[in-house]
């Protein structure tokens, strides 16, 4: 006999790690950049 | 698109183009993904887990269009030397590779459910998971011609255009061979899915795109800033006779 399975949990998952991957990706790119920018300011002014 | 080869006219036109990107892709792709989970029917067939297709459809997509991306600034590198071609690719390296590997994820937990496993070693399941591969071995090349020789290595450009061979195996996968996989919903100018699962599922392409877009724009100007920051302080090295 087949299990039922609760198809929300997939759901969820499915979303919770799409979205965290994504999250991440923008969050992280966009610190690289305020870093990297801030690093070439710096190494201009010295 | 030979005017955006020069850094300065595309600091300027990147410095507005990406937060507009980023912010309008995160508003547009929220409100799909919100519609799809609350809003959007179920599937006859599939019941409530169509719902994932509105974040594995944009996933699959952008893990594509990245490589494509990578194989056309590729050929500009080669055939222009445009100085924005190689960063352009390295760009886009990581947010397509983060894009496969989501796609292939939620793929998995759509499979489960809907096939009744995990994983097959069929057509599109494989040449999805070449292409993550593909993405790791790229990323590894670029990283390592950067280290030996500052990034003047054609090897990865090379490496971008032969591993683009991978995208229409892809595509046609589902057609060339038996697949649990279903064959392409949408293909140019028609669809075989109702418009209440369409729309939402076009909207969640579009914001997902307008993301990676102004990923790939943040990561571009990090690239070039490092590559400034690193190229001014070379030249006060070697002014101070340091070097």
């Amino acid at each position: 006999m087949r299990e039922a399975m609760d198809p929300w949990i997939f759901v969820a998952a499915s979303y919770a790690i799409g979205i965290a991957a994504t999250v991440t990706m923008v969050a992280w790119s966009l610190l690289s950049m305020k870093r990297a920018e801030k690093r070439r300011d710096e190494a201009r002014k010295r | 698109m030979h005017g955006f080869a020069n850094p300065a006219r595309f600091l300027r036109i990147a410095r507005w183009l990406m937060p507009l990107c980023m912010g309008v892709g995160i508003l547009v792709a929220g409100a799909a993904l919100a519609w799809g989970l609350f809003e959007a029917p179920a599937e006859r067939l599939q019941g409530e887990t169509v719902r994932i297709v509105y974040l594995h459809v944009p996933a699959a997509w952008l893990g594509m269009a990245g490589w494509m991306g990578i194989a056309v600034a590729s050929f500009m590198q080669i055939v222009w030397r445009h100085p924005l071609a190689g960063i352009a690719a390295r760009a886009c390296a990581v947010p397509g590779a983060v894009f496969t590997a989501v796609c292939l994820v939620t793929g998995s937990l759509w499979g489960r459910p809907a096939w009744g496993t995990w994983w097959v070693w069929d057509g599109r399941l494989t040449s999805m998971l070449v292409l993550l591969f593909l993405y790791f071995g790229w990323m590894a090349l670029s990283q390592a011609s950067e280290a030996s020789d500052g990034g003047q290595s054609s090897a990865p450009a090379i490496f971008g255009l032969v591993g683009a061979v991978n995208i229409p195996i892809i595509h046609y996968s589902v057609t060339w061979w038996n697949s649990l996989h279903q064959p392409p919903s949408i293909t140019m100018g028609k669809s075989a899915m109702s418009g209440a699962f369409l729309w939402p599922l076009l909207f969640a392409m579009l914001g997902f795109t307008l993301i990676f877009a102004g990923v790939v724009l943040a990561r571009m100007r990090a690239i070039l800033a490092d590559q400034q920051a690193e190229a001014r302080l070379r030249r006060k090295a070697l002014a101070a006779g340091d070097l």
